[in-house]
């Protein structure tokens, strides 16, 4: 597992799951449709983001593709880091 | 109002003696006290006995209770009001019968002899009935259409109690066993209420709003309905705005009219909104009551209404009382609003009202009107807006313009999802199937649907889904309804009854013994607004249309025409300001979750961290915390630590015992 998918895993399981199920959370799972993450879960989700790997998420990011499951976020923060 | 409370022995087991009877009666009637200062009262039979707690509101001298009929045959305990009772005197008066009081109370007895079990049917009121027929050995509990009044039964063995609070039932015999139902954890922690006739407490029932139960003489017991949500049941109405609007007002007015018999002066709480506005108005235009409002402001702008409040109450010209809330207060005084709700709760939202019953306490008033039950009743709450979008957006996937009326629905919210067209499509389920039963509330109960987790794995596996559950009890009926009906009767059948005229309603009331009154919950409203077509309640996206239209001469522009503002209060912020309560750091701790084991101790501990480092946290962190925190507590004062002082001898009490009696 890339280094990056796996801190992305810690952060979800931690901070949405509560160290819950985590055994369970497949990498291409929706955040979203599995209700891991609420309507205010996804701004906390950006400002981790910002802070941890300092790039700033435009408002045109926002979108399922980039921030939706763990793939998704890998991809992203990857192409971001360019 | 008043609390009831009383057992029955069933099967072969021997009644009680009748200074043991007694002293059963004293030990449920005393945690009630609350919600009847002025006296007590007890009916005994040698295997049944009825107690009575007295708030005195209509015939303040003769209202004294058990009431029973011309020949002692039929006894009455009841808590609440009848307010046809004038109008229902007069016909039985004329059928013959003799009252002996003015009070509402014996209404019930002589209607029960000339009805039979049907009598519920015809009560405007709300109420919570302990009727014993020594004729027909029966004993007979009923309950108001929407549960306004509580009321709860439990059979141990052959013991059956019934009680208008759980804690009376629990004290009535400490042996009794006292254990939280994890499923009522879950299912709450899911819905924001329990459902059905479950209750916090495995083996203790509520007698579901429009019910009856009937323990007959071979000691069966039944329960059924004598009343349904109104909706779907009769076709929509095919009359003009004009003439809907002209029948509504007169039934508004009506309803709130007899709402104003008692015999104390009746004030009225202003939240500032739509609904207490009207009511408000009402009073001040059609009635010659003096009127007193009240309402509560929030030192956190964010949730304070106050400067509506104000606007309306210096319109109408009433003597307004307002009570400051801050985070420090509500912090104070979660434990003691747990001990009144007797279940989880996830908001604090009932905090604040605990202390506007409080503040009209305070001024020597004990009735007051309130505009609950209009949103669900009118359709009002943002949900139905939410449903009406989410159908828009789904029948257009592809639309990017669509999914931005989301921030329309939304705009107070500081963090919200509709920044992105296509995250606000997820989130708010624009593919679900529009025919799913549950539609409207699928995007709510995700955001609730991790919430159980934090249950011990041991609880959860004694526990079924929540939403499976509640499909199996009310599907059929939400099968017969329209989209917009469906939403407004799973608010009903859930929230109304289960949370908003409990939580933030009965039992905050009543701690401080104030009774609330509503008129938007009479029948005759509530049955006529049933049938209104759903583009009367909801126009585009103007919602409780009709009723907007009704009163916009009469109110200020900037009430009729002001968005729905959601009732809400601070919740973590509350407990982790500037200081945490010692209460909460003992109730959260690894030492106490382990010992009281609900909760696992890893993922609450995670959830507390989250809240030290930042109070102000998503909706489903606050939900959480307040469901935990109010869990514990619970679980300390009515499982491990349950311990009410009952004395020796109770003051003002007056006894009628069986073998007194003309019967």
């Amino acid at each position: 597992m890339s280094d990056i998918k796996e801190q992305v895993r810690d952060f979800i399981i931690e901070n949405f799951l509560f160290g819950e199920g985590g055994e369970d959370l497949k990498d291409d799972d929706s955040f979203l449709e599995k209700g891991i993450i609420d309507s205010t879960g996804v701004l906390e989700l950006v400002e981790w983001l910002e802070e941890t790997f300092d790039f700033k998420v435009e408002d045109e990011e926002l979108v399922p593709e980039n921030l939706d499951s763990v793939n998704n976020l890998e991809a992203f923060i990857s192409k971001k880091q360019k | 109002m008043c609390g009831i409370a009383g057992f029955e022995i069933l099967g072969k087991a021997k009644g009680f003696p009748f200074e043991k009877g007694q002293k059963v009666l004293e030990r449920m009637i005393w945690p009630l006290k609350h919600r009847g200062p002025d006296g007590f009262g007890f009916f005994l039979d040698k295997n049944k006995g009825l107690a009575h707690a007295r708030l005195s509101i209509i015939d303040l001298e003769g209202g004294w209770q058990p009431i029973s009929n011309e020949d002692d045959s039929i006894w009455v305990v009841f808590n609440g009001e009848i307010f046809n009772y004038v109008e229902l005197r007069k016909e039985l008066e004329t059928q013959g019968h003799h009252f002996s009081t003015s009070s509402d109370t014996e209404v019930i007895v002589h209607l029960y002899e000339e009805k039979g079990l049907d009598f519920p049917v015809y009560l405007n009121g709300q109420f919570a009935i302990a009727l014993l027929d020594l004729k027909k050995d029966r004993l007979i509990l009923s309950r108001d259409r929407y549960g306004i009044r509580p009321l709860f039964y439990s059979r141990f063995n052959d013991r059956f109690f019934f009680a208008s609070e759980i804690k009376s039932i629990f004290n009535a015999d400490n042996a009794l066993k006292r254990e939280i139902d994890p499923q009522a954890i879950r299912d709450i922690f899911t819905f924001w209420s329990t459902h059905g006739e479950r209750t916090s407490f495995k083996d203790v029932n509520q007698l579901k709003p429009g019910h009856l139960l009937v323990i007959d003489k071979n000691h069966e017991i039944t329960v059924k309905d004598y009343w349904q949500i109104p909706l779907g049941l009769k076709p929509p109405f095919n009359k003009g705005e004009g003439e809907i609007c002209k029948k509504l007002k007169g039934l508004l007015i009506d309803s709130v009219r007899i709402r104003l018999r008692a015999d104390v002066p009746v004030g009225a709480y202003l939240s500032g909104g739509l609904d207490s506005s009207i009511i408000t108005n009402i009073i001040h235009r059609y009635t010659d009551s003096p009127l007193k409002t009240f309402s509560v402001s929030f030192t956190d702008k964010v949730y304070d209404e106050s400067e509506e409040q104000r606007l309306l109450a210096g319109h109408l010209g009433t003597e307004h009382n307002v009570v400051s809330c801050s985070y420090k207060k509500i912090a104070d005084l979660f434990p003691r609003a747990i001990w009144h709700c007797e279940c989880p709760i996830l908001r604090t939202a009932p905090v604040p009202l605990l202390m506007l019953s409080g503040l009209v306490k305070s001024t020597g008033y004990k009735v007051v009107l309130t505009g609950e039950g209009a949103d669900e009743v009118f359709g009002g709450y943002d949900i139905f807006k939410e449903t009406k979008i989410r159908l828009f957006v789904s029948r257009h996937p592809d639309s990017n313009c669509r999914p931005l009326l989301f921030k329309r629905l939304y705009p107070y919210l500081a963090l919200s999802p509709s920044k992105s067209a296509a995250i606000a499509r997820s989130f708010f389920e624009t593919d679900a199937d529009p025919n799913d039963p549950f539609y409207s509330h699928l995007p709510r109960w995700k955001t609730t649907s991790s919430l159980p987790k934090f249950l011990r794995n041991v609880l959860l596996d004694e526990t079924s889904d929540s939403v499976s559950l509640l499909e199996g009890e009310i599907e059929q009926d939400l099968k017969r309804l329209d989209w917009f009906s469906r939403a407004q009767y799973l608010e009903t059948a859930l929230l109304l009854s289960n949370y908003l005229l409990s939580s933030q309603g009965d039992r905050m009331a009543m701690a401080n013994s104030i009774e609330g009154r509503f008129p938007y919950l009479d029948h005759h409203v509530a049955d006529f607004a049933a049938r209104l077509p759903t583009t009367m309640k909801m126009k585009v996206l103007d919602e409780k249309y009709i009723l907007r239209k009704v009163f916009e001469n009469e109110l200020p522009q900037e009430i009729t025409r002001r968005r729905k503002q959601p009732y809400m209060a601070p919740d973590i912020l509350s407990f982790f300001g500037e200081e945490i309560p010692d209460y909460v750091e003992y109730y959260i701790s690894d030492e106490t979750i382990r010992n009281y084991g609900i909760f696992k101790p890893k993922a609450v501990e995670k959830l507390v961290s989250k809240c030290r480092k930042n109070a102000r946290q998503g909706f489903r962190e606050n939900m959480a915390f307040v469901g935990i925190l109010s869990t514990q507590i619970l679980y300390d004062k009515f499982v491990s630590n349950f311990e009410i002082k009952t004395p020796s001898r109770l003051p003002n009490v007056k006894v009628v015992r069986r073998e007194n009696c003309r019967t």
